[in-house]
């Protein structure tokens, strides 16, 4: 086990000596499973008169380490090293007890193009289960790697993967003698590569990814009270959306992308109302004395799910997205909130009080079964990874904020934690669009 | 830090209140379950002062109550506890007496619990000083309230005496 774990710490700091950016989190396993698939990934080949801006083979070793499902091979103990399928020599890796051997070459083919090839093979069938080749520039090294994670993992385990995607987040650093500064970054999944989209002097919260993943919405008190912005995280540049009088707080955006939902408090207490980005029509959905806030789509669009405490405390509830009756959907415990479903539609993720402790939960919505998946006490704001088996939340260690993810079934767990200060309030975003091509 | 940051606010309290004593409010006042410390009953401390009249010592509570800024509340509730009353009699007596003075009120929530919801909870306990103040004489429009959520923590321990500080509706004069 502990030598799992010091080649796990190995590995990533490869990972951080190979990247040309610093990262500035840093990701911790806390409880992996003692059994993955053994798979062995031998250095991918490279050609160039320089140093790989990326070693990909680095990247994807990382990845599926971190997932918790696979148990990576050491390299030392490698017999072989095959880059081409012709090179594969299946004995010298069942000898090794792999299962599955990843295999692949980057070379230059133009000034500033790269062509990135793998080939992923199951050992004891002796046959190539999948690869492919990609022509990219340099700036996608990396997002080809974890590309090539999601689809070994998807392979191997049967499921989509979720290494191509990013989280956005808020930070929080006050350092001594100087007033608060907060920042929304947005890194990758592995937490590399943090961008800076927004930094104020004021709180920022409640980052929420467009399903394109091109835009964020967001809370923002720069003007002293709470407004909604969005904001394209690339270009930066952003629009107000919301400043009426009162609340503007917790957008959630339509699954089509063109409405937000959102709390609003202009006609007296916090409602949900939904909004056209584009006419800036909006509509009142709720209409009771209660806090009603935290909406969130359902993938297909019908459906609203929304904190009420209407019933005297925080619960879920669910109502058509045209607003209308309400059906409570928790009963267990006097404080749920903050709910969000996953992308397939069938299960939420939420906050819920445990005797006095808050964790993170999953409600099945067909089987009404819940599922508490922490066991810490300072828990909040959970967000679905696009492949729906894993969560990201907020927690507390040792009296700082940091971010953790855990597989829907809660066995895996990891921390990030930020360098300096707090970091909350993760979103994991959709897919990435941007690489879609393969030859 | 913190009781840096109690003695800039008092100090700003000092400047701005008009014609009061200057009497200073540092620490949170406990909640109405634990036994009251400064503030005692108006009207009830007829022996064992030092020879003040009742008017006196009618302004010298006001004036104290005056001092004090902020309202405290229990977790997850926006209910005003007979200690907050008192504070908020005070304010609005305060602005019903000076017509020209106009204030925001701030509501806060500890960190437990969702942020959003906490936001809409600090609003309620925003709106439910100013529903008080209101009753009580004082226009709606000399009053404006705003929500910091859990945002604006006075203090950053994970630990209850930390959250009771942070549970509270602060009064800001203009």
């Amino acid at each position: 086990m502990m030598r799992h774990i010091a080649k796990l710490i190995a590995l990533m700091g490869m990972v951080l000596w190979s990247a040309n950016v610093q990262a500035v989190l840093t990701i911790e396993i806390t409880r992996g499973l003692d059994i993955g698939t053994p798979i062995a990934i031998v250095p991918f080949r490279w050609e160039g008169p320089v140093r790989l801006p990326q070693n990909v083979s680095d990247v994807i070793e990382a990845d599926l380490a971190r997932s918790g499902r696979f148990a990576v091979l050491p390299k030392k103990d490698f017999f072989s090293s095959p880059h081409d399928d012709t090179d594969v020599v299946f004995k010298d890796w069942r000898i090794l007890k792999a299962e599955a051997l990843v295999i692949g070459s980057v070379r230059l083919v133009a000034p500033e193009k790269y062509q990135v090839q793998f080939r992923l093979f199951d050992v004891f069938k002796e046959t190539q289960i999948v690869g492919f080749r990609y022509t990219i520039s340099a700036n996608m090294l990396r997002a080809v790697a974890h590309q090539i994670s999601d689809i070994i993992y998807e392979k191997i385990t049967g499921e989509p993967g979720a290494f191509n995607t990013r989280i956005a987040y808020i930070t929080r650093e006050e350092p001594p003698g100087t007033k608060p500064a907060y920042k929304l970054q947005v890194a990758d999944s592995d937490g590399v590569n943090p961008q800076t989209v927004v930094r104020s002097a004021d709180p920022l919260m409640s980052p929420a990814w467009s399903p394109d993943g091109y835009r964020l919405a967001y809370v923002s008190f720069e003007d002293k009270r709470p407004k909604v912005y969005i904001q394209s995280w690339t270009a930066g540049r952003r629009e107000l959306i919301a400043e009426f009088a009162g609340l503007n707080s917790a957008p959630a955006w339509s699954p089509d992308g063109r409405s937000l939902a959102l709390t609003l408090s202009r006609d007296g207490n916090a409602e949900i109302y939904t909004m056209r980005i584009d006419t800036r029509e909006f509509k009142r959905l709720t209409f009771d004395q209660a806090i009603d806030t935290e909406p969130s789509w359902s993938p297909d669009g019908r459906d609203i799910i929304f904190t009420s405490d209407r019933a005297g405390s925080p619960q879920i509830y669910r109502m058509n997205a045209s607003g209308g009756a309400a059906e409570r959907l928790t009963f267990d415990g006097d404080y749920n909130a903050r709910a969000s479903y996953a992308a397939d539609g069938k299960s939420i993720t939420f906050v819920s009080r445990q005797q006095g402790s808050f964790r993170i939960a999953v409600l099945q919505l067909d089987s009404k079964t819940t599922s508490v998946l922490t066991d810490t006490t300072l828990d909040e704001s959970p967000s679905f990874a696009p492949n729906g088996r894993m969560v990201i939340y907020a927690t507390e260690v040792r009296g700082r904020g940091v971010l953790a993810t855990v597989s829907s079934d809660g066995r895996v767990r990891q921390l990030i934690k930020f360098e300096e200060g707090d970091i909350r309030e993760p979103a994991w975003s959709p897919y990435n669009r941007e690489l879609q091509f393969k030859e | 830090m913190q009781n840096r940051r109690h003695l800039v606010t008092s100090l700003f309290i000092a400047l701005v209140l008009a014609g009061c004593a200057g009497e200073q409010a540092v620490k949170p006042e406990p909640t109405a379950t634990e036994a009251p410390s400064a503030q005692t009953a108006p009207g009830a401390d007829k022996t064992g002062t030092t020879g003040l009249s009742l008017s006196e010592r009618e302004r010298q509570r006001r004036a104290e109550l005056l001092a004090q800024r902020r309202i405290y509340f229990a977790f997850d509730s926006s209910t005003i506890d007979d200690e907050a009353r008192a504070i908020i009699e005070a304010h609005a007596a305060n602005l019903v007496a000076n017509r020209q003075i106009s204030l925001t009120l701030d509501g806060n929530c500890d960190e437990r619990g969702s942020r959003e919801y906490n936001l809409a909870l600090g609003e309620r306990r925003a709106q439910a000083v100013e529903k008080m103040m209101k009753v009580l004489g004082v226009s709606g429009n000399r009053i404006k309230t705003v929500s910091y959520g859990e945002e604006k923590p006075v203090c950053q321990e994970h630990n209850e005496s930390c959250w009771r500080q942070n549970r509270r509706a602060e009064i800001v004069y203009k």
